[in-house]
């Protein structure tokens, strides 16, 4: 084919002179200078960063760069520089009893802030964002507590969890009266009516007089026979009007069917020591925190404290 | 040069192409398989017991990786929130990879031991009956389906075959070692947890009842509670060649 | 080179079309999952129909066909108008389930999860893919002046690609995928489209050898580049092995960091392959053709074809910073990535400046509008897309909506608005119509979708920003300040009005649609005369030399 090369008139510019498909062009234009040296700029720089930083696979490696950089002994770094700006509160807070971190109050300030951030992301999901609980799952602002409220307890438990697996977890649990055939429907049916009494929910009359008795027999060693539950063992106060799985007659009878056996994670491998009494101070300070015990007391909290009349 | 080479004859472009597209793959993957530092030394990987196994592969089935990456990066807001940054020796014996690339959904890497089986079945059947702002599809199929593994010995075969170290045995026992993992406290369990340490075996549905059938559900949510929990990090040297 | 007529040539042709029939059929009795099931019977019945169809023609011509093959380009076309509505509005389905969640209707099949690879694999394979494959057809003719080779070849690529959609996406939403992000197709759909990707190389580069112009058109050395560079993404990366030959499952080949490492060398190459060189060569066609200006630089076209397909593959590394990828694998992705912006700019310069001296046709063409526009969004998202590689920007943007407004920027407003102006002009061209039914609806078209772009990409830069800094925000006293889910509660107005603008870019794909339809109906074109004289055929254009060499 002959050469078309001809001068574009609008450009100026002077075109290669192969044509295609009637009428399609090409300029013969040089490169954009500012592209060029652009482009340049950038190969110079790659080349840069390939000096100083871990760039190319050898045979049996690859070359590190002369700035000794990498990213996992950064992010060690930073996380050490992270723990050293907070330092003074954690060996603090490491240092001292739990109950001391409370009573310091800048100590407390930082302990509550950190407890929230690690409560957010990791207890919230369960307990909810306000530690309102849910069906299930414990509210942590009030100031009934199925393993003691005091902060030693509450370390304890976000410890070690509750029926978790961990070694030292809290692991009682209720016998399963329906599914293991310890008591007949009927049975179960009147002591539920019998503990729903108790918190002045509306109830066969009949079925919870005779479940009084069923449950001086079976529940009484653990919920106490006034009811009021036992923290030792995790046993709730059934007399409250607080109910961890709710208070219908269909609930409460799946409660003594199945004994629920509520699982907590224990929380020791996943958080650092500190981090948990962190998260121990900001669940104490919701609302519902108690004292610590004094050592003489008994062992239930719940017998030493008037609850709630039940509404 | 003259481009003309190119421009004239279409197989030498062709070839051109070829070559010049080639190497920076070859570059940068064929070192990947050869270099002794691409794979950290690390203590208590295993592959998948094959209830784990038949879970991820529903992971895999319903594009969880759509939502949730499980690689947690080397980044000081990463690992605070989730844990040791992800190392490559965890996901060894991951045919796919799952390490995600959006995070709508927060980074499972480390989920593994952090909420209890009925946090979960709760959470799968219905995201917002546990965490109310969820934007997390439901999956209450899930705990409806049966679980099918006619041919779990199969797959495990077959990953056998691509270099995942499982044994003769474990394939041959894949089957039993399925339903063993939901049946606590049996002898068969017990051989489920020699072959696969470390492995947790209950009804992780929340079934109740004797000889149940695994669900679906069932091998999610061991699939979720093994997640991060095989390597010690405790005895992990984070330094020399696995600084990297 | 001859053409395969008669009967005689017909019978490798058959022979295949039974093969596969048989194939399909036996998987559909002796599969071993439903899903294995229902797609031999797909299958089969597929093959079925081309066996009869190719058994009932069997020597229409003995003579040398003349004239350019376009009926299988004609499909393309129809079929990415289709399947760009079916991904669209399978994305804007998507953007509303993230806003409110209930939508996800807690079905194993409408859940995000699998819907999620149904619009991605739609837009990208089905939507671009027909593109690709109907304008490189198209053009690989014009600028060589010879027609497709094969009889049936043609129509075999553009109807096994259709297979493999329906197989792929059908797949997805029955819960049949690989796992691998754009690589979600199985095994077995995964082989055909092998077979399908080699016979559309064939096609391509015989036209090229049959070819009657000395030089081959920079448009079909991106084509080219495209068609041989997915080829060898797709093989490698879907190396894997099925769990039985009768059933759907399989295990990629690479585990972990190296599966990893080839998923995002096949990830950013199906970025940098499909939806940039080849874009690129619909580009270097559509753009001086309708401009009816020269190509701004020939020299451009050279250096930056070059350096953008050797450098692009070096990329991928940058999804994966900070990630157990070996960090000097992700100093080579972010250090190529930077220089890869050059080379992407010079095919945004030589696309750009081919209008100096036609600069007003953006006021009175909107389908020239909608082809530079295009050009000016790949210039823009191949800025971000090397600041975005920068690790620690990336540090900040890699998870979140960030990178999805980046890749809508690319997509909506490269891939999406190019293959529209492609669709445009190419519609009155392959039938022969003095131009488009309506001009009017091209403009609303334009403009709907521009708003929607601009809706989608600046709520998705504020969402992804919002979570980045949200993740690493730290309290007075060092403390992460948010929670995971406050992140997710901080995007949902971002999501509405995301989802708005798509909702919006959909409309301006179904006017699209109806525009095309009415065209290719042979209504009168309303405003033929607001119309430049390149929107009609070329046939119908006086002085135009547009007959292959036969
Ligand atoms: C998987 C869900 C789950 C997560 C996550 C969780 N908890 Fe719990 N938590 C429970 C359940 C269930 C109980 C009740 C155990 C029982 O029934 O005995 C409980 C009990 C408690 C108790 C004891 C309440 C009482 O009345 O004695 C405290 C304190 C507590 N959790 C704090 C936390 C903290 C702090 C975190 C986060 C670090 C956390 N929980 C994470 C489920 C969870
Ligand atoms: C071995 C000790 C034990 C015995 C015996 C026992 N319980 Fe319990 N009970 C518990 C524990 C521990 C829990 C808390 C379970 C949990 O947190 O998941 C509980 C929980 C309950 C609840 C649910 C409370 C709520 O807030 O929702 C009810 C109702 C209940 N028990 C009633 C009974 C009745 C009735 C009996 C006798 C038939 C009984 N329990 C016997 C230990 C016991
Ligand atoms: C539409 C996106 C989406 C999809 C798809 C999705 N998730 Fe989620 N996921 C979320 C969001 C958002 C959260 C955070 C809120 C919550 O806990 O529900 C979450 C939380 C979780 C959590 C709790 C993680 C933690 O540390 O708090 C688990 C476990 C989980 N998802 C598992 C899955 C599994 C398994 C699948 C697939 C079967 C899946 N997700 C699919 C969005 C999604
Ligand atoms: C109506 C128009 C569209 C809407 C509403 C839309 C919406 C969406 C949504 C909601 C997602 C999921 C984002 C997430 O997981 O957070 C997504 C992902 C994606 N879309 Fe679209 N989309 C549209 C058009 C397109 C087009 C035309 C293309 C390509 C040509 C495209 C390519 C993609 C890709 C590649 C992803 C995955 C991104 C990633 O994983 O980073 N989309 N889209
Ligand atoms: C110079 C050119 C480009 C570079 C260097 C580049 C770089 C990047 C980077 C850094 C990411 C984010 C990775 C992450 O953090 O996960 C990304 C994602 C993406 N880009 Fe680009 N980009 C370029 C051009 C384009 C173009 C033109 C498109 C066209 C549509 C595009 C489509 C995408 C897609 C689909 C993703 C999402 C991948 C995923 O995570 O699923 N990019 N790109
Ligand atoms: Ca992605
Ligand atoms: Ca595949
Ligand atoms: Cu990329």
């Amino acid at each position: 084919m002959a050469s078309h090369k001809r001068i574009d008139e609008v450009t100026g510019a002077e075109t290669t002179g192969h044509v295609w498909d009637g009428d399609l062009t090409e300029l013969n234009k040089p490169l954009p200078r500012w592209w060029l040296y652009t482009f340049y700029a950038c190969i110079v720089w790659a080349f840069g960063y390939w000096i100083v930083y871990p760039a190319w696979p050898t045979f049996n490696g690859y070359t590190k760069g002369w700035f000794g950089y990498s990213q996992r002994d950064q992010v060690a770094k930073d996380a050490a520089a992270a723990k050293a700006a907070q330092d003074k509160y954690r060996t603090a807070i490491a240092a001292m009893p739990i109950a001391e971190v409370k009573k310091n109050p800048e100590l407390f300030e930082f302990a509550r802030d950190g407890g929230a951030a690690i409560f957010g992301d990791n207890c919230a999901p369960c307990h909810g964002r306000g530690a309102q609980g849910a069906v299930g799952y414990p509210n942590l602002n009030d100031d009934d507590w199925l393993w003691g409220g005091d902060l030693e307890s509450i370390e304890t438990t976000i410890t070690h969890g509750a029926r978790s697996g961990d070694p030292k977890t809290h692991d009682t649990a209720m016998p399963r009266f329906g599914l293991d055939k310890i008591l007949e429907p009927a049975q179960i049916n009147d002591v539920a009516n019998y503990v729903r009494s108790l918190s002045h929910l509306d109830v066969d009359a009949a079925a919870a007089s005779r479940g009084s008795a069923i449950f001086a027999d079976n529940c009484a060693a653990c919920h106490g026979a006034d009811a009021k539950g036992n923290t030792e063992i995790g046993a709730p106060n059934l007399t409250d009007a607080i109910w961890l799985y709710g208070n219908s007659q269909q609930a409460v009878v799946h409660s003594i069917e199945t004994g629920r056996g509520g699982m907590m994670p224990a929380w020791g491998g996943r958080l650092d020591p500190v981090s948990i009494k962190m998260v121990t101070l900001y669940v104490h300070s919701l609302g519902g925190g108690k004292p610590e015990p004094k050592k003489e007391e008994g062992e239930s909290e719940h017998k030493d404290e008037p609850h709630e009349a039940p509404k | 040069m003259n481009h003309a080479v190119f421009e004239k004859n279409s197989l030498i472009l062709l070839i051109g192409a070829l070559i010049v597209v080639s190497i920076g793959g070859i570059v940068e993957i064929a070192p990947l398989f050869m270099l002794q530092s691409t794979i950290e030394k690390v203590e208590g990987m295993r592959p998948y017991s094959p209830l784990e196994l038949a879970g991820r592969d529903i992971y895999v089935r319903e594009g969880c990786y759509n939502c949730h990456s499980q690689m947690i990066r080397s980044l000081r807001d990463e690992i605070e929130r989730y844990g040791h940054y992800s190392l490559a020796a965890e996901s060894m014996y991951d045919h796919p990879f799952q390490w995600g690339s959006k995070r709508n959904g927060p980074d499972l890497a480390r989920v593994g031991g952090k909420y209890s089986d009925a946090w979960h079945v709760e959470h799968m059947r219905d995201p917002r009956a546990v965490v109310p702002a969820s934007i997390m599809p439901g999956y209450p199929f899930l705990e409806k389906t049966p679980l099918n593994y006619d041919n779990i010995g199969a797959r495990m075969k077959t990953l056998q075959e691509i270099g995942v170290p499982y044994t003769d045995e474990m394939v041959t026992n894949a089957k039993a070692d399925l339903s063993a993992q939901i049946s606590p406290d049996t002898d068969s369990a017990k051989a489920l947890v020699q072959r696969y340490p470390k492995a947790q075996v209950r009804r992780f549905d929340g079934q109740v009842g004797d000889n149940v059938q695994p669900t679906e559900l069932d091998a999610v949510v061991a699939y979720l509670q093994m997640l991060g929990t095989l390597v010690d990090f405790t005895k992990f040297d984070a330094s020399g060649q696995n600084l990297r | 080179m001859t053409e395969t007529t008669g009967r005689m040539g017909n019978i490798p042709v058959l022979a295949s079309a039974l093969l596969f029939t048989t194939i399909g059929l036996i998987l559909a009795i002796a599969g071993t999952d439903g899903g294995m099931r229902l797609h031999g019977l797909i299958f089969g019945l597929a093959s079925a129909a081309a066996l009869f169809v190719i058994a009932s023609r069997p020597a229409e011509r003995t003579e040398k066909p003349s004239g350019y093959f376009d009926g299988p380009i004609r499909v393309a076309t129809i079929a990415c108008v289709f399947w760009g509505i079916v991904g669209f509005l399978v994305g804007d389905v998507l953007a509303w389930q993230l806003a409110f969640p209930a939508l996800n209707l807690d079905l194993p099949w409408t859940n995000f999860g699998r819907l999620r690879p149904v619009h991605t694999s739609a837009v990208i394979f089905a939507f671009g893919g027909n593109a690709l494959i109907a304008t490189s057809l198209y053009v690989v003719q014009r600028t060589c002046r010879a027609r497709l080779p094969g009889r049936w070849a043609p129509w075999f690529v553009v109807w096994g690609y259709q297979l493999f959609i329906v197989i792929a996406a059908s797949g997805y939403v029955l819960g049949i995928t690989q796992g691998k992000e754009y690589a979600e197709p199985e095994w077995y759909a995964d082989l055909w489209l092998t077979i399908v990707w080699v016979v559309y190389l064939l096609v391509f580069l015989g036209t090229l050898r049959k070819r009657e112009e000395p030089h081959i058109y920079v448009a079909n050395w991106f084509y080219l580049a495209f068609i041989v560079t997915i080829a060898m993404l797709h093989i490698v990366n879907n190396l894997s092995l099925p769990v039985s030959w009768l059933g759907s499952e399989s295990y990629p080949l690479f585990p972990g960091v190296q599966g990893a490492m080839t998923q995002w060398w096949y990830g950013h190459n199906a970025v940098g392959f499909l939806l940039t060189a080849g874009f690129l060569g619909i580009m270097y066609y559509f753009i001086p053709k309708r401009a009816e200006r020269p190509i701004y630089s020939y020299r451009l076209s050279i250096v930056h074809f070059w350096s953008l397909i050797f450098l692009y593959i070096w990329a991928g590394p940058h999804h994966l910073h900070y990630t157990a990828l070996p960090e000097w694998a992700q100093t080579l992705g972010m250090t190529f990535s930077i220089m890869l912006w050059m080379p992407s700019w010079g095919g945004m310069i030589n696309g750009l400046m081919t209008l100096s001296g036609a600069w007003d046709r953006l006021r009175t063409d909107a389908v020239i509008r909608l082809l530079v526009v295009s050009v000016a969004f790949y210039g823009m998202s191949t800025f971000e897309g090397p600041l975005m590689s920068i690790k620690a920007v990336n540090s900040l943007s890699h998870y979140t909506d960030w990178t999805i407004g980046h890749v809508h920027s690319g997509a909506l407003g490269w891939v999406g608005m190019i293959s529209f102006g492609a669709v445009y002009c190419m519609v009155p061209w392959l039938w022969k119509r003095e131009g488009l039914y309506s001009m009017r609806l091209v403009e609303w078209h334009f403009w709907l979708a521009m708003i929607g772009i601009v809706l989608y990409i600046s709520s998705m830069w504020v969402a992804g920003i919002t979570q980045g800094l949200m993740w690493r925000a730290y309290d007075h006293l060092g403390f992460l300040k948010y929670s995971f889910i406050e992140t997710v509660e901080a995007l949902h107005w971002p999501y509405v009005i995301r989802a708005t603008g798509g909702v919006l870019f959909l409309l301006g794909g179904l006017i699209m649609a109806y525009n095309v339809w009415r065209t290719i109906r042979g209504d009168q074109p309303v405003d033929v005369k607001d119309q430049p004289k390149v929107a009609a055929a070329p046939e119908l254009r006086p002085g135009v030399v547009a007959a292959p060499a036969e």
